[in-house]
């Protein structure tokens, strides 16, 4: 089900080739948002780690499943670079509707944006996908770098974040609207393919159903090995160290009616913080 | 290994499949969106969030252990039972109307029902287009629904149905009532009453303090015709509608631990941030007892459930596992819900934390699907041999 309108695509319902569409989506397993970082031995430890699909991806997932569902038919395949446990996610993208998967093992490999981008560009390349979505950044590292290395790499085009989409009617071409600063957006007509960052907003991502989570562990996973896609590409970014953020300074409460908390408020700008 | 997105101190995710755990997952992730925010008003206003049968019908929660080709889930029953214990931790209304649906509507039609009957109604009730209610018990007749006066009397091929049903779950809302009748010669029989029917009324029962956000009924029957095609041609004596029970109830042992958790994390969360004495009220000593007693019997809980989901998989579950199931949990949850009402203090009766609502409602579990009481008696009577409760 969805938990909200949905965008308005434009299909011809003669065209035939709408039911070939083959749409890639870029997913990344990362840790809930409500997770307490903890480090040991300069890395992250991972022991109480919850892993959560990043939640601009859902939105990239929710994005495929309508785009396939409007166009009638074609494929949702969801390409994921990590470690097994990832494939957990990936689990829960079939059960709300994708059809296939395929992970690029990244056991033992450190990496960064670019050897990221490379190995899952390698793999759509193999895939030759109509379209790409993908969230427009991870909230783990928060780079927003990998699909469009992935774009780049493809040597296709890519626009992120995208707040609307729409595609015409004989499937060539995309109008998205993406959010600049100001509140001004910018309207851009894209051909296909192309890669698209998902900002939150796109739609509301559905609910995994019963009948889809019961299906989702006999549809098709494949695995490919992240070591032979990079073809001894190594990063170029280094992480030297890890270290948290200082301890937040403990903020103050101010009781009472508005008036006398907003009199409260300046006496203390003026009196403890000296700033006013 | 996937976890559960529930409090598991015992680590019984480990104990699930994948599928298990996603099913849990993705409930949870359902009620903490769609049936919290809708609750409270519902429950002050006594209605039942009619919006979200639409909603729950579509991710198959509706009938959903049920086989896929009457377009059900067909989950195993463990899934089922971790699907009540989320819908539970919402509101025991949503987890008994999903009950009232798939194991005393659907499930009667599914094993006692001729073909027709289940084409024509399983995959209506399964999405949600029409709704059901199960009746049973009567005014005079409650713990003991085997002296129910409710007659069917064969006329030709027709069936002639007249008495009352009292306490009946989505009785008002129905579209379908499987109704319990004696024919001439005192036999129990199940029939499919309809919307409708002539002579056939469903008034509401107001003005109730528990299940607020659930539909209650009565149901009468002024000589209602009900043709011979609408008997449940399998479903013959007590036993019928009691199987369909032990399948509701099944459920109830797994429902109960879902309102328990939502006490117990509540007044967990409530307990370490409420100063009193300068310090948290669960640096208390009478506090943290409380606490890791509802803890505790909410996993042992959860290990029973567990076990007794197995054993049903498996089809060695027994009546009387199940009656330990939902006398267990109901009267632990029962407990949990006044301990989390005490530890929240005055707030504890306020409709802003989900504690009251929860406290309100499990008197209805506690007594509805066989009382305490009932259950403790015939887990009596099958380790004596000796029947208590006549
Ligand atoms: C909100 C709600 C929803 C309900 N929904 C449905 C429904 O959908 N369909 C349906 O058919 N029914 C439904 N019921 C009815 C429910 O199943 C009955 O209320 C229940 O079976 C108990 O019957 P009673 O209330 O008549 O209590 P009684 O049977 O009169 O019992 C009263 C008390 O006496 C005790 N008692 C009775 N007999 C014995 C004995 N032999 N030994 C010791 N103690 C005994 C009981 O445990 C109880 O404490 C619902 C009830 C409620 C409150």
């Amino acid at each position: 089900m969805s938990r909200g309108d949905r965008f308005l695509l434009d299909l011809s319902p003669e065209g035939g080739d709408e039911k070939n569409m083959k749409i890639g989506v870029l997913l990344k397993q990362v840790p809930d948002t409500a997770t307490k970082v903890k480090i040991v031995n300069d890395a992250i430890d991972e022991s109480e780690v919850k892993w959560v699909i990043n939640p601009y991806d859902e939105y990239a997932v929710e994005a495929a499943l309508r785009l396939k569902e409007k166009a009638g038919g074609g494929e949702v395949v969801i390409v994921t670079a990590g470690p097994a446990r990832a494939v957990e996610t990936m689990r829960q993208v079939l059960a709300m509707g994708a059809d296939r998967g395929i992970r690029i093992d990244t056991a033992g490999l450190t990496l960064d944006p670019y050897t990221t981008a490379v190995m899952l560009a390698a793999a759509c390349k193999d895939e030759q996908f109509n379209i790409i979505f993908a969230g427009k950044q991870a909230v783990d590292d928060d780079c927003a770098q990998v699909h469009i290395g992935v774009a780049e790499f493809l040597q296709i085009p890519h626009v992120s974040p995208i707040e609307k989409f729409e595609l015409n009617a004989d499937l060539t071409q995309a109008v998205v609207e993406r959010p600049v600063s100001g509140g001004v957006k910018e309207v851009i007509e894209v051909k296909l393919p192309a890669v698209f960052g998902c900002e939150k907003g796109l739609n509301e991502p559905r609910y995994a159903s019963l009948p889809g989570i019961m299906k989702a562990k006999s549809k098709p996973m494949k695995e490919l090995s992240g070591r032979d896609l990079l073809q001894g590409k190594t990063p170029l970014l280094a992480q030297s160290q890890y270290a948290l953020p200082p301890e937040g300074r403990k903020g103050k409460m101010i009781s009472g009616t508005a008036h006398e908390a907003a009199k409260e408020l300046v006496r203390l700008l003026r009196e403890e913080a000296k700033v006013v | 290994m996937a976890q559960v997105s529930s409090l598991d101190y015992f680590n019984i995710s480990e104990l699930l499949s994948e599928d298990e755990v996603m099913i849990q997952r993705a409930t949870r992730e359902f009620v903490d969106h769609e049936v919290l925010p809708v609750i409270s008003k519902h429950h002050r206003d006594a209605t039942f969030p009619t919006e979200l049968i639409p909603k729950m019908a579509e991710l198959g929660f509706l009938g959903s252990s049920l086989p896929t080709e009457y377009g059900c889930a067909g989950l195993n029953n463990v899934a089922y039972g971790l699907l009540m214990q989320e819908l539970e931790r919402g509101d025991s209304g949503i987890r008994s109307f999903c009950s009232v649906q798939g194991a005393l509507v659907m499930y009667p039609i599914f094993q006692f029902g001729s073909d027709e009957q289940k084409k024509k109604w399983l995959p209506q009730l399964a999405s949600g287009k029409k709704i059901g209610c199960f009746g049973l018990t009567e005014p005079d007749f409650g713990s003991n629904p085997g002296g129910m006066k409710t007659r069917a009397r064969k006329k030709g091929n027709d069936w002639i149905l007249s008495g009352a049903k009292m306490w009946i779950t989505n009785g008002s809302m129905a579209d379908v009532a499987v109704v319990w009748a004696k024919d001439d010669d005192g036999v129990i029989r199940g029939f499919l009453v309809e919307k409708g029917m002539k002579g056939f009324s469903a008034p509401e029962m107001t003005r109730k303090f528990s299940l607020r956000a659930s539909v209650t009924s009565e149901l009468v029957f002024h000589d209602v015709v009900v043709p011979e095609s609408n008997r449940l041609p399998k479903a013959e004596g007590i036993s019928s509608p009691l199987k369909c029970l032990t399948q509701a109830r099944y459920g109830i042992a797994w429902g109960a631990l879902g309102a328990a958790i939502a006490c117990y994390e509540t007044a967990l969360s409530y307990a370490k941030s409420r100063i009193q004495f300068d310090k948290p009220i669960a640096g208390f000593q009478l506090i943290q007892e409380k606490l890791v007693w509802m803890l505790t019997e909410i996993t042992k809980g959860q290990l029973l459930a567990l076990q007794l989901g197995r054993l049903k998989d498996q089809n060695k579950a027994k009546f009387t596992h199940v009656s330990m199931g939902k006398m267990n949990n109901v009267r632990i949850a029962r407990e949990i819900t006044h301990l989390a009402r005490e530890i929240l203090g005055a707030n504890g009766i306020l409709d802003e934390y989900p504690v009251i609502r929860h406290m309100m409602n499990i008197e209805s579990v506690y007594t509805y699907e066989g009382t305490n009481e009932m259950h403790t008696l015939i887990l009596g009577a099958d380790i004596t041999g000796i029947e208590a409760y006549r």
